[in-house]
């Protein structure tokens, strides 16, 4: 090759591999700039405070209602009961893999409990609503075919990874000196652990929880298979309710013309959620780097 | 405030005037260290005596720290790691089936080389052992015995106003002193220091050295360093390692003036190390 050539080859690759980076943010600025749009043209039909703090869902009815906080309400019930089970669950077996495990253990068992993560959303939809509800019905007879509670466990067990995994890297970072400094002192592996490195780990055991709420909230699939599809204000976790997801996919699914009101509903639904998540993973990721500079 | 540096006793007083009439506190007898295969400590066999400084000296990886740790069995938490031979605290085998070691670890306390204080408040840090032990759940005297801690790391004075603020705000130094202070919490019997003041500057050196001079009247205090001016400076009684051996041990004076093994001599002399 000659100079010239090589250079040329040189500026073709930089040029290209420049188009990819901006291709890749300009989609997502399309994506945000698509939901504003939409959002914008949906908060002139219906005002902003009765959107957000209205009680009532009912879009499609000829008595359109455009409370938004059913939606939001049965999101936050199903994550919340998700994060019952992956907080408890996931701490513990974090503490057990990065305190107690011996290496070898630890080897075998994180990338098994990291598999969980990469089973289909679909799978544990249909494992929530074909598997568990009948399960716990057997238990809880007044249990809904469709509810909060079925979905919400189940997604507790898909995001339990997330939560162990992230959680051992941040208890793993806790240098070794302060393990030592507190056997030192003649603490047990068990108050060396609750009391010194889970604390010093803190901050990054709490963006896992975050991220984890995070992707709770955006779940799709379960919820849209085994939670039902009605908007209600409830706590109660036996009766079908409709989450901010589980909404949009079955408005996109069904025959809304685009342009209506109804097709707008999607996009500011959307928003709301994509700001529910941004700022849960702003929060995370505030947290990860306040820890990495205390052990940096 | 700044001291004027403690003269060199060792080297000034006359002989036999250094050290006080002790016992033995500590009594090893053939002691192999292994990490997995690799052998780190052989056939040591020394006694230690009690309330007075003992220092051990030797090039890195002679195995002087490994054989500090196997006195509070620290050793104990790394994979692999196995213990022959016998060491006795006050007559008691603490290698023995028996032995609580968080027991041993109440009565021999450690300070390690990286200053690791909890990332707690300067309270917090120096009541953990307290709390962990179950030594005392009363406020007053929590606090009583947090403050006598501080006062004997000649600590106090420079945080006695912001002890609820986290420890890791401390100087380097500062930060060493209070782990001296969170192991004097417990009032363990005898303490290991493994290269306290190789992170600090000279003052800050200095400030440890005194609290060390001050320390061995009440406890048994075991000292690893690579700097033999130090050794020189603060121990009473001194042992040479060597690829995993104890060369020589006797009074300080002794080892840096009239060694008998010719290697502690070259050591000592400044000719490898």
């Amino acid at each position: 090759m000659t100079r010239t050539t090589r250079r040329y080859v040189e500026w073709t690759i930089e040029r290209a591999l420049f188009a990819c980076a901006v291709g890749s943010v300009l989609v997502t600025a399309g994506i945000i700039g698509v939901l504003l749009f939409e959002t914008v043209a949906f908060l002139r039909e219906v005002p902003i405070g009765s959107f957000l703090f209205g009680t009532v869902w009912t879009p499609l009815f000829s008595d359109a209602q455009f409370g938004v906080l059913p939606l939001v309400g049965g999101t936050i019930l199903v994550s919340a009961i998700a994060m019952a089970v992956a907080v408890p669950a996931g701490l513990l077996s974090a503490i057990y893999l990065s305190e107690y495990a011996n290496p070898r253990v630890r080897r075998v068992v994180k990338p098994v409990l990291e598999v969980l993560a990469g089973v289909p959303t679909v799978v544990y939809g249909y494992f929530a609503l074909l598997f568990v509800t009948p399960l716990l019905q057997t238990f809880l007879p007044s249990l809904s075919s469709f509810n909060a509670l079925s979905p919400g466990l189940v997604m507790g067990i898909m995001i339990l990874p997330l939560v162990s995994s992230l959680s051992e890297d941040a208890l793993h970072a806790v240098p070794n000196g302060l393990r030592e400094g507190a056997y030192a002192l003649g603490a047990t592996r068990m108050q060396a652990a609750l009391r010194v490195v889970v604390p010093a780990a803190l901050s990054g055991i709490s963006a896992s929880f975050i991220l984890a709420m995070s992707r709770a909230i955006g779940e799709t699939m379960i919820v849209a298979i085994a939670a039902g599809q009605q908007p209600r204000l409830t706590a109660n976790p036996l009766v079908p309710v409709e989450t901010m997801t589980a909404y949009i996919v079955q408005i996109s699914m069904g025959d809304t013309p685009a342009g209506s009101i109804g097709y707008r509903t999607i996009f500011a639904v959307g928003m709301l959620l994509f700001v529910m998540t941004f700022v849960l993973n702003l929060a995370s990721d505030w947290l990860r780097r306040r820890f990495r500079e205390v052990y940096a | 405030m700044i001291r004027p540096l403690r003269p060199l006793t060792t080297f000034t007083s006359p002989p036999g005037a250094a050290a006080p009439p002790t016992g033995v506190k500590i009594a090893v007898t053939g002691l192999d260290f292994f990490y997995s295969q690799k052998q780190a400590l052989s056939a040591i066999t020394t006694d230690l005596q009690a309330n007075i400084v003992t220092a051990f000296i030797g090039p890195s990886g002679c195995g002087k720290s490994t054989f500090l740790r196997t006195l509070n069995r620290m050793n104990d938490i790394i994979p692999g790691a196995r213990v022959e031979g016998q060491i006795l605290i006050d007559g008691h085998d603490i290698y023995h089936p028996g032995t609580d070691v968080v027991d041993l670890r109440r009565r021999v306390g450690m300070v390690f080389q990286k200053s690791n204080p909890f990332p707690k408040s300067i309270f917090e840090n120096v009541a953990y052992g307290l709390r962990v032990n179950g030594i005392t759940r009363n406020r007053g005297e929590l606090e009583g015995r947090v403050e006598d801690s501080l006062k004997a790391a000649a600590i106090w004075d420079e945080v006695k106003d912001r002890l609820s603020e986290s420890a890791l705000m401390l100087s380097g130094g500062q930060q060493q002193r209070l782990c001296i202070a969170r192991a004097l919490a417990i009032q363990p019997e005898i303490l290991l220091m493994d290269e306290p003041a190789s992170a600090l500057d000279p003052i800050a050196t200095q400030r440890i050295e005194e609290l060390i001079y001050q320390l061995k009247t009440t406890y048994t205090i075991v000292i690893v360093t690579h700097n033999m001016q130090q050794a020189a400076r603060v121990s009473d009684r001194t042992a040479f390692f060597w690829l995993g051996r104890l060369v020589e041990s006797g009074p300080t004076e002794q080892i840096f003036t009239s060694p008998t093994e010719k290697l502690t001599e070259d050591y000592v002399t400044g000719r490898f190390g």
